[in-house]
Order: structure tokens, then C-alpha cells, then sequence
């Protein structure tokens, strides 16, 4: 089966055999990007708009690479500046962007569900770079890569992924695409920044760092939002690096050839430190940021496919 | 003028039975059923039972017309069988003086089809600080007071408002909810709020509101209805708080009994309510509740929403739901599935909120004003949201298969459907 879907709103809608096509496909993209052979033929003639209505810096910059390598016309635009501020809703921005005619709309917004509202909207492929606490699927299938690659498989692993899971997108698209996936996930993780319900997630729930991080294959920390530190969900940013922040200690505990990942950016020394973060024998942090690129540049690719097929039945007359 | 109502199956909530008989109506009242009739309505065999007493219905009139007026809250009611709508003071402004309550009375009488009772805010602009005139506002007509979906933080304002209240004979309405563990909650907490990443409260929160209040009604005796009891967890005090003899009745609204949190799905904003929609076992516990008459009454917590309300991200749209029309129908899923008979759901749905209320509706027996549905409980329908006759249309049923219509709605012995039809 290949690439069906016509966007990419999360992990949650997706085959795994959608997953292994996506993967395919960016690990070639991810050979050409480092033998600096672009496609800008892949989409050619087509507008890629970047709508970002939260503040992002690496995602937003990949989304950007990712597409102009694949010769797209790319424009950006910082939701928070424009109409937002004005009082128009999110539906009449999707709406007057929609008759613009853009091909791809990336979108990252604050409330969890907005980018599915807005994918309702519109007629081109919508790709969601981040939806409140709900999924950032990008970052899970760059973050299934880049573990593909260190690891030679995407299954039968055990993986912990270790930190604020309840805040985090992130961690969500990640336990859902590790599971479909057919790996062991544990989470790690003070009771205070676990999300309700969790034992029904097909996890296995651990606060104790240690005992967690026994004979994992992939350590996955997430970033602690700094509003979060003081008093709120934990006592203090040292007390949480004490008992949660990975350190030389605590990742002995894990197996011997375990990699670390981190979504960025990260805190050092809050939930990870320094040292195990810039070990280039454990840690993978900038091969996932390399890696997103690649992942972005065949889920743009696969989904202009659908989109161009599509137009092609319309324009001949067919029913799809 | 007297009707005769014949081949009736007569729904009898306060008997608890369910009969194939007759039923005469004169001038407006039920009356004993000998002598001659001026007209003879031939049932064919369908139900007739009291129209149904709405607790807690919102008219947006004053303030936002354009979501609901009385009259098309009185043509919607007409539709579901409703003859008394029991209206809620959450309007722009609140209606927490005499005056206001008036221009509420003035426009329901001229412009509703069915009668209306005004309740009024227990505390100004429902900002939980200081009682509203509740002795004044009594005096003009207001059947009971509430501070709707707002609760009262402040224990020594509420305290003192439920004191005052019991003085003037008042029955306050309270909404049963720990307001700082429930600040900003969307959902219900557990699997389906974090899959969705969406923020969610514990289902505890209702235990702990209910928990104060009872603690107030003992101190105060006041005499005391929850708009809505949506969780198992808060039923055990509440049997409690009836077994040691407090003043205490509890409602619930038609979504809870009949959809769980699950129907949101993928952020179905018109399945946000206030409290929202809980896991399947809690629905099914506060289903027998009703069956066993713990919960007493069913409202449908009618809540219009204007299209621009509704059609934003989850977090950030309105709660609530209109209901009217469709409460007689979706509570007949609760007979059809075998939860309730249907004297049990009429006992909720008119006979228990007429006697808490104090009125003399409700019933079918002899002197009760001849408030009357008559329905089908089998005939099946597809609902088509821009059918219905609110003027906002954010049912969560639309394009649901219902089973159970109303055939006339009779307010005094007149026949509203009728009537509005030929209007």
C-alpha cells in the first residue's frame, strides 16, 4: 500500500505501511541532501505557505529548506503579526488563504484540533507542524528515522521517552507512531506531567529515571516548558534535574549502545546534561535535526503526489 | 368547550402507569371524563402524557436575539412536546432585577407559544458577590434562582444567599463544580482528553462542588436543585444528603444521559457542553440514577450558539447545545433501550420538575391544566439540523436517527402545533 492520505494531520490516521513508504522515501532524500543533489523538479510550480501562528525557529526554518529544495515556491508568514491580532477567526484566514491557491499550507497553531478545522477548510494538502498538546507528526516520523538509521530497525525496541509528556505534542505522535510500529514504549516521568488516562495508552509508566532507563534502546527526552518549572507541576529546576535530568548516571542504566534524542531545543542542564547532549557516540540530537529535513521533503513529496493525482481525475472528469 | 381525547395511550407519571383510556379537558383543565364532548380527538392508540416542564432553558433574549427569541424558543418547544419552559437569567445583562424580569415576562407572554417562567440570578450580574432582591424578584415571578453554569466561590455570600432564600420560600439552582480544578477544562480528563491533547477536568470536581453545597444546605436548610449531575462519582452524597432529610433535588441534562466524551471525536465543537460529555460508565450510572429517581428531573439544557460561537478551534468554542426539539426523542433512547419506562421518563421530564417547582402541571389528573404531547414513541426520523425551528441550529444530533415524534403539543387545552402551523 503506498501513500494515501491527502495531509498530514497526525500519526493517529496513519498504516503503518504509510509510515515505512514515508520513511523510504526520506532516506533517500536524506543521501541526496548530503551528496547536495536537490529535486526541484518534485515540486515544481507549486506555493508552499508556512503558517506559523505560534513561535517557531528550527521547525519552521526545515519546513522552509525542506521545500525549496524540492523547488517549491515558499513564503512564510508570522501569524501573530497579522489578521490574528485584527479578530479574524481562524476559518476566514484558512478561507481568504484558500483562495489564493496554495498547494501545500504548513500550519502550527496553539490549540490542539485547529489545524483539522482549518484542513476542512481548504483544497490543498495541509501539513501539521504542530497542534496544541495534540501532534506534531513530523517530528515523530524524523524522530522514527533518525532511529531507523542509528538502530538498522523500527521495531522490537524499547524506547523511553522521558519527561513532560503531558504538555507535549511531541510525545504523543511519538508513543503513537512507536506503537503502531511494534516497539515496547515506556514513559518517564514525575506523576504531575503525565497525562490523565495514561495507562490506557499501551505504555509502560515509570517515575523513577533509573529504573525507566533498564536496558532501553533509545532514551527520548522532551523539553520542560519553562513556565512549567516554578512551583506548578514540580517544585524546582534543580530538584527536577536531580531526579529526572539525564546525566552519565543515569544512563548507565540503560543499554550500552542506547542513543539519546532530544526534539529541541533544549535546557541544558534542566532536563538534560550538557555533556551526554554534545557525546557524539550517544547522542543523535543533530542527526534528528538533519533528518527532519528529509522527513519533511518526502511527506511534501508524497502528499503533492496525491494532490496533483487528484487534480488530474478532476480536470479529466472522474469521480475520486 | 370540552375535547375528548379517546384511544389514548395515557402516560400517567404520577400513577406510574400506562393505559389505553380517555381523557376530557374542559376549558383549559383536565376534568372527570362523563357527559358529552364538543369535539373528539381519536388518538389511534399513540401517547398522551403531560407536557413536559423544561428547567433551565436559555433564551437569549435580552442580549443576543439573533442565537434565540421567545418566539422561536416558543415554536421549538412546541415541536418537542415542551409546555413549560423554565428560563435562565445567563442573558447580556443578567436578569437580576425586577425590571429586567418584567421585560422577560412582557415578551414571553406576547411571543411564546407556550408558558414561560423566568428564573432570576441569586447573585448581581451573577458575579457571586452580592444576593440580587430575591424577595422583589419572587414578587414579580420568579419561580427560582441561579447563577447558572457560575458557581458562587465566595461560602459566605452563597451562605448567606441560601439563608435569605429560605426566608422568602425560594428554591435556589445551583451547577455542582469545583471552579479552580475545573478552570479552563474542555473535556473530561483520562484517554480520550490526552489523545487529544486537549484539556480536561476530573470528573471529581462535580464530587467536590456537591460536597459544599450539601455542607451549606445543612447549615442553612435551604431548599436546593443541581442543574446537572453528569458523574457516578457525586451520586453516592447526593443519596446521602436525600437519605438525612435535606431539602435537595438533582437534574441532568438530555446530552449526558444519551452521548458520551467520546462523541466529540474529532473536535466536534457541538459537543462541547458545560460540564462536558463523560466516559460511558458514568452516563450509564446517571441513566439508572434516573430510573431509580435519585436524579429527579431531565432538562435539555437548551443552549443556542450562534454558527461563529461554534466554528473555532475546540478550546476556544462555546458550550452548550440546543435541545428543545429534540429532548422528547433522544430521552425515548433511554425507553427503547430498555433504561426507563415511559410514566418513569415523564415523572422526570414533567410530574417531578411541576412539583418542585410548585406548580399544578405535570400530571393528568383531575383539575391539572390540560398541558398535554401527544406522540408517537416508535415513528423514526432523520434529524436535519436546519429543520429545526430554534433559530440556531447546534444540535449534536444532526443527521442522527431519532425514533419518537411529537404529534401536537396542547398548552390549556389548545393545540400549539396547530396553530403555528396554520401561522
Amino acid at each position: 500500500m503506498a501513500f494515501r492520505a491527502s495531509h498530514l494531520l497526525g500519526i493517529e490516521h496513519l498504516h503503518p505501511t504509510e509510515i515505512t513508504t514515508l520513511l523510504d522515501l526520506a532516506d533517500r532524500y536524506a543521501e541526496d541532501n548530503r551528496l547536495g543533489r536537490p529535486h526541484r523538479d518534485v515540486l515544481e510550480g507549486l506555493t508552499q505557505i508556512n503558517m506559523f501562528f505560534e513561535n517557531s525557529t528550527r521547525t519552521q526554518a526545515s519546513f522552509e529548506i525542506a521545500g525549496k529544495r524540492l523547488g517549491a515556491d515558499v513564503m512564510n508568514m508570522a501569524m501573530q503579526a497579522s489578521s490574528i491580532k485584527k479578530g479574524e477567526t481562524l476559518i476566514d484566514t484558512a478561507l481568504s488563504l484558500n483562495a489564493m491557491r496554495p498547494d501545500l499550507l504548513v500550519v502550527r497553531h496553539p490549540n490542539s484540533g485547529a489545524v483539522d478545522l482549518l484542513a476542512q477548510k481548504v483544497n490543498c494538502a495541509v501539513l501539521n507542524a504542530g497542534d496544541g498538546k495534540h501532534e506534531h507528526p513530523t517530528q515523530a516520523l524524523l524522530d522514527a528515522l533518525t532511529i531507523r538509521r542509528a538502530k538498522g530497525r523500527l521495531h522490537r525496541l524499547s524506547i523511553a521517552i522521558c519527561g513532560d509528556v503531558a504538555h507535549s505534542r511531541v510525545a504523543r505522535s511519538n508513543i503513537m507512531l512507536l506503537g503502531k510500529m511494534e516497539n515496547r514504549v515506556r514513559l518517564v516521568g514525575p506523576p504531575t506531567l503525565l497525562p490523565s488516562g495514561i495507562e490506557h495508552f499501551g505504555v509502560e509508566v515509570f517515575h523513577d529515571m533509573r529504573e525507566g532507563l533498564k536496558d532501553v534502546d533509545v532514551v527520548m527526552m522532551l523539553r520542560l516548558q519553562k513556565e512549567r518549572m516554578d512551583g506548578g507541576f514540580i517544585p524546582s529546576e534543580r530538584e527536577y534535574f536531580h531526579r529526572y535530568g539525564l546525566d552519565a548516571e543515569k544512563l548507565s542504566y540503560a543499554k550500552d549502545d542506547a542513543i539519546v534524542m532530544h526534539p529541541g531545543p533544549m535546557n541544558r542542564g534542566v532536563e538534560i546534561d550538557g555533556t551526554i547532549a554534545d557525546d557524539i557516540n550517544r547522542s543523535v540530537i543533530q542527526e534528528q535535526v538533519e533528518m527532519g529535513v528529509a522527513v519533511r521533503m518526502a511527506a511534501m513529496d508524497l502528499l503533492a503526489r496525491n494532490l496533483r493525482a487528484k487534480r488530474g481525475a478532476k480536470a479529466a472528469g472522474v469521480m475520486v | 368547550m370540552r375535547i375528548l381525547f379517546e384511544n389514548a395511550q395515557l402516560i400517567d407519571p404520577e400513577a406510574g402507569t400506562q393505559t389505553l383510556g380517555s381523557l376530557m379537558v374542559e376549558d383549559g383543565f383536565i376534568v372527570d371524563g362523563g357527559g358529552a364532548a364538543d369535539q373528539t380527538i381519536d388518538c389511534r392508540g399513540k401517547c398522551l402524557a403531560p407536557g413536559i416542564v423544561d428547567i433551565g432553558v436559555k433564551v437569549s433574549e435580552p442580549g443576543e436575539r439573533h442565537k434565540e427569541s421567545f418566539a422561536s424558543a416558543g415554536r421549538a418547544a412546541v415541536a418537542g412536546g415542551i409546555t413549560t419552559i423554565v428560563t435562565r437569567p445567563d442573558t447580556i445583562p443578567s436578569i437580576d432585577t425586577p425590571e429586567t424580569l418584567e421585560f422577560v415576562e412582557r415578551r414571553a407572554s406576547t411571543d411564546a407559544a407556550v408558558n414561560v417562567l423566568p428564573m432570576a440570578a441569586l447573585t448581581k450580574e451573577r458575579a457571586g458577590r452580592e444576593m440580587t432582591e430575591i424577595g422583589f424578584l419572587m414578587d414579580a415571578g420568579a419561580v427560582a434562582f441561579t447563577d447558572c453554569d457560575r458557581v458562587v466561590t465566595d461560602t459566605k455570600v452563597f451562605s448567606r444567599a441560601l439563608t435569605y432564600a429560605k426566608s422568602c420560600g425560594a428554591l435556589v439552582i445551583g451547577h455542582v463544580q469545583e471552579p479552580i480544578l475545573s478552570k479552563g477544562a474542555a473535556v473530561t480528563s483520562g484517554k480520550f482528553a490526552s489523545l487529544r491533547g486537549l484539556p480536561g477536568v476530573s470528573p471529581m470536581a462535580e464530587r467536590m462542588g456537591l460536597d459544599r453545597d450539601i455542607a451549606l444546605l445543612e447549615m442553612t436548610g435551604a431548599a436546593y436543585h443541581i442543574d446537572q449531575i453528569t458523574t457516578s462519582r457525586a451520586l453516592p452524597a447526593l443519596e446521602r444528603a436525600k437519605a438525612n432529610g435535606l431539602d435537595i433535588t438533582a437534574g441532568v441534562g438530555i446530552h449526558h444521559l444519551t452521548l458520551n466524551e467520546l462523541d466529540v471525536a474529532d473536535y466536534r465543537t457541538f459537543f462541547k457542553l458545560k460540564p462536558p460529555l463523560r466516559s460511558e460508565e458514568d452516563r450509564l450510572t446517571v441513566v439508572d440514577a434516573v430510573a431509580t429517581g435519585l436524579i429527579d428531573i431531565i432538562s435539555s439544557m437548551h443552549t443556542p450558539q450562534d454558527e461563529e460561537s461554534k466554528r473555532l478551534p475546540f478550546e476556544e468554542a462555546a458550550s452548550g447545545a440546543v435541545a428543545l426539539e429534540t429532548l422528547l426523542p433522544a430521552a425515548l433512547r433511554l425507553v427503547h433501550a430498555g433504561h426507563l419506562d415511559l410514566p418513569q421518563l415523564f415523572r422526570a421530564l414533567a410530574f417531578n420538575p411541576a412539583k418542585r417547582l410548585g406548580l399544578s402541571c405535570g400530571r393528568l389528573a383531575v383539575g391539572a391544566p390540560a398541558d398535554l404531547v401527544l406522540f408517537d414513541p416508535d415513528a423514526s426520523l432523520k434529524l436535519d439540523r436546519f429543520k429545526l425551528k430554534s433559530k440556531s441550529k447546534n444540535t449534536p444530533f444532526d443527521g442522527a436517527m431519532l425514533q419518537g415524534k411529537v404529534i401536537a403539543t396542547y398548552v390549556g387545552g389548545v393545540n400549539k402545533t396547530e396553530s403555528l402551523t396554520d401561522a
